[in-house]
């Protein structure tokens, strides 16, 4: 795989940018896209870079041909990705519903906004259930959620990876600020981490003469027999569960000793980190737990870091009104620690705010 | 001397004004071309004025008439739904050339071959305004937008949609279609008040196109602008009445 | 260094956004922790425009803050606008030829300051170096980066501007001058002129 750059280097760019040269550093071949905010800047780039580097882009008729665009392009061995938010991720359910089916490696970017409906442009965490169990599956999906710059580009190249290389539709997911903010960060070329991109090939369009070399491939996500059926998604729930230890990442501090534990995602977990600090340093034993992966989640070691001391109350922040809270309680069931909540919705979280809720609670 | 104010429409809604559009846009005149309409019709308290997502968003509260934001290309739809179940509402339909030619295409297509009442207002400025000037529809060979950075390549992307014509091909002869511009005001009063007589008249569908601005995305001064409306847009997008039941009408 | 937070406001079109840049980029040149981010809404066009830059030599966290060490706001009505970032440790600052009725200064600051940017621009330099003037100021008020660092990043983000025009160099550097020296000589002076 070419080089996109010499040797690795820090910039100083905004997330939207970041996704651009991962995607490119990562070997992806071809970005269909639509404009939605705050997502474009993705594709601005791309087309601005594509031509240097030989890859593909079309700006699609709507979000639905975008994701279908892309299903298309990784059946037929490509490596192939879109970026959307809001409104167009709702969209792209129908799409992303057919890539979960079937087990198709598409790897898409989510930057989350207002919601519902057209909300507002700039930022949010409420397309946690949207993209974690979206369309009419099961959620058999990898979706990771960012917090950095640098994840952002590191999980860029391992979403390629891990679409590929499980075939589960894998999912980057960001939002407005991190979006469009700029923060430094390290470009590399995977081989430097000693990162091996998994080989792409293709599910149509294959090599060689019919009814000779091979058969002909008939793939389809339809089936006439509920049996069939179930016979097929319990087989991919299977799959999913063998994976799941490989795939589980989070990330967690002071759990062993402490009365309340935070938990977070995305960047709201850059502020819970920040107030663990000050709580801590005024004598309350708070502690963090930040999911990377929200799917499948980190259930065992939550609860595992729940029940070390154990934690009297688990205070979930989010800027939602209770998506990762109702993600988290499905993964805990049976759990009996006290759960306690820090809603606002499309609103950033300061540590202040998570501090000072502790103290209300405590 | 005495200041001579320009009059504003009554169907205006006073509150929201100063617009939010940019300074240069055509929006603003064809929105005082709809108000004056809708006075000299007088039909203020029957209009029910749905807007798309992207700069047509901007007039969701525009009007002192009932008004619905509605989502990226659903405008169609909803006003459809409106008028089907209200028919002696009077369903304008605004929006951009993303959501008329693009996203909403489907909706559009089919609601004229349906022959739908409605009244449909599609601002064609080349390009996603709000969005910070992406590729649009109706975006010209070789020009540049973020998403064709590079000019519009027409081997890659095909040419320039032209809405009008391929609607007054689906469309039976009781339908409206016309595609006017911004720099023909009293053309583009007379093309909308047909189209809304169309609707009134319980004829049938009406459409009309209109060619605007948008300096702020293209880059240009004054003077470029009105070159590129006028000199460049019209080259490729035929003003006139291209299917009227009211006579022969402007070609 | 601990954390430095500064909000920038002014109409669009001033140039807050390209300050905010080339202060960050200087931050992030000197090795040190940096977030920027504008505020983003509907309209591409009108509206206050505001910018948020982090500081620090340590990891930063959320993006955004209710509270700032700096507000500087480039027109009136960016004072209204910024004046709830302003708390008992804030330093706000505006340009001292704004009309501004008392009520929409900020209840809380450690220090309302009033410098002459604008004035100063028109008569001495360029009106378009006004928000030039602001960024000396900025860093006069904080020493978020060394005065190096910030003509460095001036320097490379209007490389091409400067090619053209040699003289728009000197203009800029004494504007980045200027506004730090007026920065630093409110601060020993005291509360600002309401105008």
């Amino acid at each position: 795989m070419p080089q996109i750059f010499e040797a690795s280097k820090k910039a100083f760019i905004t997330g939207n940018e970041a996704i651009a040269w991962a995607a490119l550093a990562a070997g992806a071949e071809i970005m269909f896209g639509y404009p939605i905010t705050p997502q474009n800047e993705v594709m601005h780039y791309w087309t601005r870079l594509a031509p240097e580097y030989g890859k593909g882009f079309l700006q699609t008729e709507d979000e639905l041909s975008a994701g279908f665009t892309v299903c298309g392009a990784v059946q037929s061995g490509k490596k192939a990705f879109t970026a959307t938010a809001g409104p167009g991720n709702v969209l792209m359910q129908e799409p992303f519903g057919m890539a979960e089916a079937m087990r198709l490696p598409l790897f898409a970017v989510i930057q989350q906004r207002g919601g519902p409906s057209s909300g507002t442009v700039v930022y949010s965490q409420q397309e946690v259930t949207l993209t974690t169990y979206g369309g009419n599956g099961e959620g058999h999906r990898i979706v990771y959620s960012t917090a950095t710059h640098q994840e952002i580009y590191d999980y860029t190249i391992k979403g390629f990876n891990t679409a590929w290389k499980y075939r589960f539709p894998t999912f980057l997911l960001g939002d407005g600020y991190q979006a469009k903010m700029r923060e430094p960060l390290e470009m590399y070329n995977p081989e430097e981490h000693g990162i091996e991109m998994v080989k792409t090939y293709p599910l149509v369009g294959l090599q060689g003469k019919i009814g000779e070399d091979r058969e002909p491939q008939h793939l389809c996500n339809i089936y006439s027999l509920e049996e069939e059926l179930y016979e097929v998604v319990l087989k991919f729930a299977a799959e999913y569960e063998a994976i799941t230890p490989e795939l589980v990442e989070y990330e967690e501090k002071g759990c062993e000793d402490a009365e309340i534990i935070i938990l977070s995602h995305g960047v709201v977990s850059r502020a819970a980190d920040d107030a663990v600090k000050i709580l801590r340093a005024q004598g309350i034993k708070a502690g963090y737990f930040r999911p990377i992966t929200l799917r499948p989640f980190p259930q065992k070691q939550l609860r595992e870091a729940i029940n070390r001391k154990p934690a009297r109350k688990l205070l979930i922040a989010e800027s939602a009104y209770g998506q990762l809270d109702r993600l988290t309680k499905q993964e805990i069931y049976g759990e009996t620690v006290a759960i306690e909540n820090l809603f606002m919705p499309g609103v950033g979280i300061i540590d202040y705010d998570i501090i000072n809720k502790v103290k209300s609670i405590m | 001397m005495g200041m001579i104010a320009p009059a504003i429409p009554k169907s205006w809604y006073l509150p929201s004004k100063p617009h939010k559009f940019c300074p240069g846009c055509g929006h603003g005149i064809v929105l005082k071309a709809l108000g004056e309409t809708i006075d000299e019709l007088e039909i203020q308290d029957q209009v029910v004025f749905g807007c798309d997502i992207g700069c047509s968003l901007l007039s969701w509260n525009f009007f002192a008439c009932d008004s619905t934001q509605t989502h990226h290309g659903r405008t169609t739809p909803v006003m459809v739904g409106i008028k089907r179940s209200r028919p002696e509402l009077i369903t304008i339909g605004y929006m951009g050339d993303g959501g008329g030619y693009s996203i909403g295409s489907q909706h559009l297509l089919n609601s004229a071959v349906r022959n739908e009442k409605v009244t449909l207002i599609l601002v064609n400025n080349t390009n996603y305004g709000m969005t910070g000037g992406q590729m649009a529809p109706t975006t010209l060979p070789g020009q540049k937008t973020e998403t064709s950075p590079f000019g519009r390549d027409v081997d890659l992307t095909g040419y320039p949609t032209r809405g009008p014509e391929f609607i007054a091909e689906l469309t039976p002869d009781s339908a409206y279609v016309a595609r006017a511009t911004v720099s023909k005001y009293k053309q583009l009063r007379r093309f909308l008040r047909n189209a809304l007589r169309n609707q009134m008249e319980g004829n049938g569908f009406s459409f009309v196109e209109v060619l605007s601005t948008c300096p702020t995305n293209w880059r240009t001064n004054a003077q470029q602008t009105w070159h590129f409306l006028e000199d460049e847009m019209e080259q490729y997008f035929p003003i006139g009445e291209i299917k009227t039941p009211f006579g022969k009408g402007d070609k | 260094m601990s954390l430095i937070k500064i909000a920038l406001a002014g109409e669009g079109g001033q140039g807050v956004q390209s300050v905010a840049e080339i202060l960050a980029e200087a931050a992030y040149n000197e090795n040190k922790q940096t977030i920027y981010i504008p505020n983003f809404g509907l309209e591409q066009r009108g509206g206050v425009s505001i910018a948020f830059i982090q500081v620090s030599d340590e990891r930063i966290g959320a993006p955004k803050f209710n509270k700032a060490d700096v507000v500087v706001a480039l027109s009136e009505r960016a004072i209204g606008r910024t004046s709830g970032y302003s708390d008992m440790n804030t330093l706000f600052v505006y340009d001292s030829g704004f009309m501004v009725k008392p009520e929409e200064l900020p209840r809380e600051a450690k220090k309302i300051i009033g410098i002459p940017a604008v004035d100063t621009a028109n008569r001495q330099l360029h009106p378009k170096v006004f928000n030039i003037i602001i960024m000396g100021a900025v860093i006069g008020l904080t020493n978020v980066v060394s005065f190096e660092a910030a003509k460095e990043a001036l320097e490379s983000k209007l490389a091409y501007k400067f090619e053209k025009n040699p003289d728009l160099r000197e203009l800029n550097f004494k504007a980045l001058a200027i506004g730090k020296e007026m920065a630093e000589q409110s601060l020993k002076e005291g509360v600002g002129n309401n105008a």
